[in-house]
């Protein structure tokens, strides 16, 4: 019987976190899909450089775990600029924000698209207090969702893998620092994108780092609400 | 009506167990400077653990954790009748970023996964999973695993060579990526949670050559979650 219990948490847990059955999909197939999307910045002291969004299909991503950053990941991800990101599929619904989201504040937009196969998400923006840290979804599958059905994402943060994280004078682009945004020299201890180990800061021991307590964050860093319109 | 859905739960366990399975398993590392030692996948009863949460751990699992040797934990499972994969990858430890991937059948019985690997460089953290019920339909799900201290071995984050890993032997044997330091004075000489808990990460400094630990700060330490396991139901 506790066995059976089990099943059931497991079940209820793969239902959220995969998407819910299309049965339900009342579009038109010659519909537009439209889909408002919300993205929060949850950390303590971290702007969130211009988020990019973009809708495209199911074989394209941002990046990968594992794989080499692409040189708009890396731009995006070392000084906070989106578009080149955007220029790899241009004729994409995309939408890149005209100024930076701060803690505790969101950015809202819709996308559309009337194209069928376009129905993934992609969302970057880097933490200007680091290195080379970012944080976004991936080729999230928005296909199966109902029209007025919400769906809410934690994101996770990642390291570009392409700039050692010496949190140094000069090296970051943010507030904290003041200091050198995207730089084609690669120097990182890992050089494919992983998550991010956190940042260390001055008041933990490192004293030549320009960071402080305020600046170090924990997973998750973003809440992203979509809505299907 | 109680009876009845008695009935159904009990009918629903005997379907659900009643089949082998193929899977297809895929293990990343997502930490971006941490190896793991070889990873050990077994699939087992529901009441079968290699490790649970606030239990102290087994001598088998110390060494796993303390040292990357899987040895004794195969021969637990291989007890039970349970299915393993036990999978160094090329290179032997799983590096930042990479994906292993293997099949696995698992008989009727072993309707349940478990995993563990040491972390490197720590003086006894692992990353893990716990009799997780694999699931009975096909289809790809995910799952993100954390690390766990197992609870054995004060973190000092001394440099100790092979020796550290011994089961008992202060200090961590070894960082894939060469970027430990020496002479480290010890973070701390106890170790005040004697049972398995989610591993608090690791201090470092940024002193290759003193300091209280051989870890460094800027490259070692990591955020949960640590690993990323998709499972394929076929």
């Amino acid at each position: 019987m506790q066995n059976f219990i089990q099943k059931i948490a497991i079940c209820g847990v793969m239902i959220l976190s995969i998407s819910a059955c299309s049965d339900n999909n009342d579009s038109p197939a010659s519909e537009t899909y439209g889909f408002s999307v919300q993205i929060i910045n949850m950390t303590h002291a971290q702007p969130l450089s211009p988020p990019v969004a973009m809708l495209h299909t199911k074989s394209f991503k941002f990046w990968s775990i594992g794989e080499a950053a692409s040189l708009a990941l890396e731009k995006m991800a070392e000084g906070g600029n989106g578009s080149d990101l955007l220029a790899l599929q241009p004729a994409n619904p995309q939408f890149e924000a005209t100024a930076a989201v701060l803690p505790g504040m969101d950015v809202e937009f819709t996308l559309q698209t009337a194209d069928a196969t376009q129905l993934y998400l992609s969302i970057a923006g880097m933490l200007i207090n680091t290195n080379d840290g970012f944080s976004g979804v991936n080729s999230i599958e928005l296909g199966s969702l109902t029209k007025g059905q919400t769906r809410v994402y934690h994101t996770y943060t990642y390291d570009a893998g392409t700039e050692f994280n010496s949190e140094l004078p000069g090296t970051l682009p943010g507030p904290a620092d003041g200091g050198e945004g995207f730089n084609p020299e690669q120097d990182d201890v890992t050089s494919v994108v992983t998550l991010h180990s956190g940042v260390v800061s001055a008041d933990d021991n490192f004293n030549e780092s320009t960071l402080g307590a305020a600046d170090k964050f924990d997973n998750p860093t973003l809440r992203i609400i979509v809505t299907a319109l | 009506m109680k009876k009845a859905l008695i009935a159904l739960a009990i009918s629903a366990v005997s379907i659900a167990s009643a089949s082998a399975q193929d899977l297809t398993i895929s293990f990343t590392n997502l930490t971006h400077g941490s190896h793991f030692t070889p990873l050990l996948f077994g699939a087992h009863s529901a009441d079968q653990h290699l490790f649970q949460i606030a239990t102290s751990a087994s001598d088998n699992l110390q060494a796993m954790a303390e040292g990357g040797s899987i040895s004794a934990l195969v021969d637990d499972l291989t007890a039970l009748n349970a299915d393993v994969i036990s999978s160094p990858p090329p290179g032997g430890a799983t590096a930042p970023g990479q994906t292993v991937s293997f099949d696995l059948t698992t008989q009727a019985l072993n309707t349940h996964l478990s995993m563990t690997a040491m972390v490197l460089p720590s003086n006894d953290g692992f990353v893990g999973l716990d009799a997780l019920a694999i699931p009975t339909s096909a289809g790809t799900y995910t799952y993100y695993l954390n690390a766990y201290d197992a609870g054995t071995e004060a973190n000092d984050e001394v440099f100790a060579g092979m020796e550290g890993g011994a089961p008992g032997a202060p200090g961590f044997p070894a960082d894939p990526l060469k970027k430990q330091g020496a002479n480290a004075t010890g973070v701390t000489t106890t170790e005040n949670n004697g049972t398995v808990h989610i591993h608090r990460g690791v201090i470092g400094d940024t002193d290759a050559m003193g300091g209280a630990s051989d870890i460094d700060s800027r490259i070692h330490r990591w955020l949960n979650p640590v690993a990323r396991l998709v499972i394929e139901v076929k």
